[in-house]
């Protein structure tokens, strides 16, 4: 079977902290990020010599896309690559400031909102036949995409309601108390699709640059999806939705599940742990986020038994699947809870509130959310936990810090050779070594 | 972990002791006192006023 071509670009949050001193803000932080960068190309847009991409987006957040993978392995290791590229600018930015008398600390945090309730994404790119058309495909996909937070999330402590404000239609389904989500993205996501970005986000972006004979191929650009910090949820993350593409290009029959209102609805799957919210299909029937992903399981593993496996992880992407959708059912995380970056976060914050009798509303948990996504090793939760075991992975060190080196295999050069100093043209890719 | 990186690190990290290596494989079980001990001791990278810090992280949004 052929193989998929995907990828994913990765916007950071930045944040100095210095208490008592003059604060920089994001746009001063991140040009001093960005120095070495612009000293090398004049430009805080280039492309690095893995393939991948790194730049300045809007709002002053560094992205980092990854070169078009073709393997799950690969996906995921160049993404994770990315981290320690942004450690790496961090290290220098922090030395670069520390000589200009700004001596706070730097954060890096790969998650998607900051405390004010702003948001930015991690957005993932799939490479279809053009011949799939594409109002089936949306209207299949969009009521998996809004369920998979149930495996997918990255988790988030949600603040309370404050104030009289009216809670909308919207989020007339939350809770008004501090409660843990599903979904970092859920809540600022306005719209099914269309071609905006900042304005009013959409599950799925109508952008569409294949890379590829435009003729033949379609990228779908998928901007609902919360950054992981994990690589066994970004696998199931990433396979399972591979998965409902093959099955969707394939014709196979899934059914009619278009939601009667997709931005109510994904709110309500992230705001319900328990995953059993009745959603309002258009049909006039109800499903909940359980019932929708168990279906979705079924077929894809039907459809894995008719065609046979097209890589080496489908397994471990089926099981892990499984096991995140009976854990959610039983409500007993512990099935999951070193491989879903939802449960691995609320089972150590959960312990942390329970020794220092803390609710969802104290701002240390609130912190400790934040800390998760600080890409920082040995200081940033996450990393603390991967390290001492209590989160799991496929990949190890070396194999990230190669795919920091090495162009991706089975892809041409994008061009130039990147032994020069200099950009030979625009496109010339930035050198760069994982090796320090 | 940290080695493997230039560069300058906060000395409230130097307190942490060495990280055991990330066992391979996608079942890992954590053990419980790994994550007691790390309970004990995540107090000491972060920093000490919460809410102040937590508001402190504005940004305008992206994409």
């Amino acid at each position: 079977m052929d193989r998929r071509i995907y990828g994913v670009e990765t916007e950071f949050g930045v944040h100095y902290s210095h208490p008592g001193a003059r604060p920089l803000t994001p746009e001063e932080v991140a040009r001093y990020l960005f120095r070495p960068v612009v000293e090398w190309g004049r430009s805080s847009n280039v492309f690095v010599s893995n393939g991948s991409r790194l730049y300045l987006d809007v709002g002053s957040h560094p992205e980092y896309a990854t070169a078009e993978c073709s393997t799950l392995d690969e996906l995921v290791a160049v993404d994770k690559a990315g981290e320690v590229m942004m450690q790496q600018l961090i290290d220098q930015a922090t030395e670069r400031m520390a000589a200009d008398g700004f001596t706070g600390t730097i954060y890096l945090y790969k998650n998607n909102a900051d405390s004010a309730g702003n948001s930015y994404g991690s957005h993932e790119n799939y490479l279809l036949n053009r011949r799939t058309e594409f109002r089936r495909l949306s209207e299949a996909l969009i009521p998996f995409l809004i369920t998979r937070q149930l495996y997918a999330g990255a988790g988030k402590v949600v603040a309370p309601r404050t104030g009289d404000t009216d809670p909308g239609t919207l989020d007339r389904d939350r809770p008004d108390g501090a409660h843990f989500a599903f979904s970092q993205r859920a809540d600022h996501v306005m719209e099914g699709i269309s071609s905006a970005t900042t304005r009013s986000r959409p599950i799925i972006n109508t952008r569409d640059e294949p890379h590829a004979d435009a003729a033949e191929y379609r990228r779908l650009h998928v901007i609902v999806g919360d950054s992981n910090m994990s690589e066994t949820t970004q696998l199931v993350r990433f396979g399972a939705t591979d998965l409902m593409l093959r099955m969707i290009e394939a014709g196979t029959p899934l059914g009619d599940h278009q939601l009667e209102n997709p931005i109510l609805a994904i709110r309500q799957v992230s705001h319900d742990l328990t995953g059993t919210a009745e959603l309002s299909l258009r049909s006039g029937q109800r499903r909940s986020a359980l019932q929708l992903q168990r279906h979705y399981l079924e077929q894809a593993t039907a459809f894995v038994e008719r065609h046979g496996a097209h890589h080496d992880r489908l397994d471990a992407v089926l099981d892990l699947w499984e096991r995140a959708l009976d854990a959610v059912e039983r409500q007993d995380p512990a099935g999951i809870d070193t491989e879903i970056d939802w449960a691995i976060k609320q089972r150590f914050l959960t312990r942390y509130a329970d020794r220092h009798g803390l609710d969802w509303d104290s701002a240390r948990l609130a912190q400790l959310d934040l800390s998760y996504h600080d890409i920082t090793p040995g200081r940033g939760l996450f990393t603390l936990l991967q390290s001492r075991g209590a989160a799991a992975r496929f990949l190890d060190d070396d194999t990230v810090r190669q795919a920091v080196d090495t162009p991706r295999p089975r892809r041409a050069p994008h061009c130039g050779d990147g032994s020069s100093r200099r950009p030979a043209s625009p496109g010339s890719p930035m050198p760069w070594t994982g090796r320090t | 972990m940290s080695q493997q990186y230039s560069g300058s690190r906060s000395e409230r990290e130097e307190d942490l002791p060495e990280p055991a290596p990330a066992p391979a494989g996608g079942s890992a079980q954590a053990g419980t006192t790994d994550l007691d001990s790390l309970l004990d001791e995540i107090d000491s990278v972060l920093e000490t006023n919460a809410e102040e810090f937590v508001k402190g992280f504005v940004q305008k949004g992206g994409q």
